[in-house]
């Protein structure tokens, strides 16, 4: 029910052209060391455990998962899936709406 | 962290004037927003993507009333996390947030 659009993609690239062109200020290099900064403080929030809410744009949250016991879908063994962290993305509702206006 | 504090913490980081770390994060999201709306993909290496995903028009139900509710084609971002995030966040021993929403 559902297609992944595989068109073009905005890259980190095309994100600090645009910083450049915002910030006015910079240089290119500058701007892509600050764009840079903004991804690390955001892993590192991450990687700590610590959620991220962005309004208007969406919240990342760090979820715990338990172990459970999976398939190999190759083969159909049962393996034992170890209890691990997951990073799950939830889109805010101004987000949501600005992709079906 | 909420978005003003990553402005913070970005100003404090990059040696930067709140103001344009403001701008920096906001044109970062806004561009990220933009390119969605436009049907593009965003590919963050290191980080993560961004993908639409078209779901089709289904007769679902108000979980209240029981009544058939006709729910239109619609468009969904996706975020998959990349490799070198997904394990940093597995390795990190950091208590855990709450993942309430408010």
């Amino acid at each position: 029910m559902r297609a992944e659009e595989k068109e073009r993609a905005m890259t980190k690239a095309d994100i600090v052209e645009n910083v450049y062109e915002k910030l006015g200020v910079f240089s290119k290099k500058e701007a892509a060391d600050i764009v840079e900064k903004v991804f690390e403080t955001v892993k590192d929030t991450l990687s700590n455990g610590e959620k991220l809410k962005v309004s208007g744009f969406g919240n990342f949250v760090v979820r715990p998962k338990q172990q459970r016991v999976g398939r190999n879908p190759k083969t159909g063994d049962r393996i034992t899936i170890t209890a691990r962290r997951v990073l799950t993305f939830k889109p805010s509702q101004v987000l949501k709406n600005a992709l079906n206006d | 962290m909420n978005r003003s504090e990553l402005i913070e913490t970005v100003a404090v980081r990059a040696d930067l004037p709140k103001k344009q770390a403001e701008i920096a994060v906001n044109t970062i999201f806004d561009s990220m927003t933009d390119a969605l709306i436009r049907g593009e993909r965003v590919e963050i290496r290191g980080f993560g993507s961004f993908t639409n995903r078209k779901y089709g028009a289904y007769t679902g139900r108000n979980p209240k009333s029981g009544s058939p509710v006709d729910v239109p084609p619609k468009r969904l971002p996706f975020f998959k996390v990349g490799k070198d995030l997904r394990d940093r966040v597995n390795d990190g021993t950091g208590p855990l947030d709450d993942d309430d929403d408010d």
